[in-house]
């Protein structure tokens, strides 16, 4: 019901939505988010990131989130992939899945895992610049969108 | 004991990713355990200076200073996470 999966290499983004809709009939809908790497951050110029993670905690974070999607809207399938390790700009580094009947629960469940894994998931990322590594801070906006999700 | 991790910022601050610590005597939570750490030093006070902002899990699952650290448990501390 939810296919989770943190790892260093890029993914095939058609393969993996294939896998949310092969042999159903039932799927009317499937929303797609990829995130990429940037090359510029809060006017800084990025070469490129590095991506750590909290192994065990992270897939765990990430099942839990799409448990929590799949509770709260009628979903068929859901998948998370997102990488760690160096990465460059233009690089993928997540895919969020999600196969429903109609397209209202795709596109709000879609956003939903986002909002959550970019406030809840155990992921930092490290940007190299010209000046040199810089950790990312945690934005405001980001637990704001979160938010816009409870109650 | 408990192993203590550390990730990302918070990693590089304290110079260490993963440690086994005897707890604190008495019944020791979170606040506890961190009131041990920042007595070590100065890289350590600052890493959990008043207002500096860091999550810390247990047995990998969100935590807060009041949650309870017993035997064995898994104590990661870092700073508010950056994915995505």
């Amino acid at each position: 019901m939810a296919h989770v999966r943190v790892q260093a290499g890029d993914f095939d983004v058609g393969r993996e939505l294939d896998v949310l809709t092969r042999g159903r009939r039932d799927v009317g809908a499937l929303a797609s988010f990829v995130g990429l790497v940037r090359d510029a951050n809060d006017g800084h110029a990025i070469q490129g990131m590095t991506l750590e993670h909290y192994p065990g905690m992270t897939e765990s974070a990430l099942e839990d989130i799409c448990a929590q999607a799949h509770a709260r809207w009628d979903l068929i399938d859901t998948v998370v992939i997102h990488r760690v390790g160096p990465l460059v700009p233009g690089d993928r580094i997540v895919l969020v899945g999600v196969a429903s009947a109609h397209r209202g629960e795709a596109f709000e469940a879609c956003e939903f895992i986002m909002d959550y894994l970019k406030t809840r998931a155990p992921f930092w990322k490290k940007e190299d610049t010209p000046e040199g590594g810089r950790w990312v801070d945690a934005r405001e906006s980001d637990d704001a969108a979160a938010e816009r999700w409870k109650g | 004991m408990v192993t203590l991790l550390f990730f990302a910022s918070l990693r590089e601050t304290v110079g260490l990713s993963r440690e086994q610590v005897a707890l604190p005597a008495g019944t020791p939570t979170v606040s506890s355990l961190v009131d041990a750490l920042r007595s070590r030093g100065e890289r350590w006070s600052e890493a959990f200076a008043p207002g500096k902002s860091w999550r810390v899990a247990v047995n990998q699952r969100m935590a807060d200073l009041a949650t309870p650290v017993r035997p064995g448990d898994e104590v990661a501390f870092f700073p508010p996470v950056t994915g995505g």
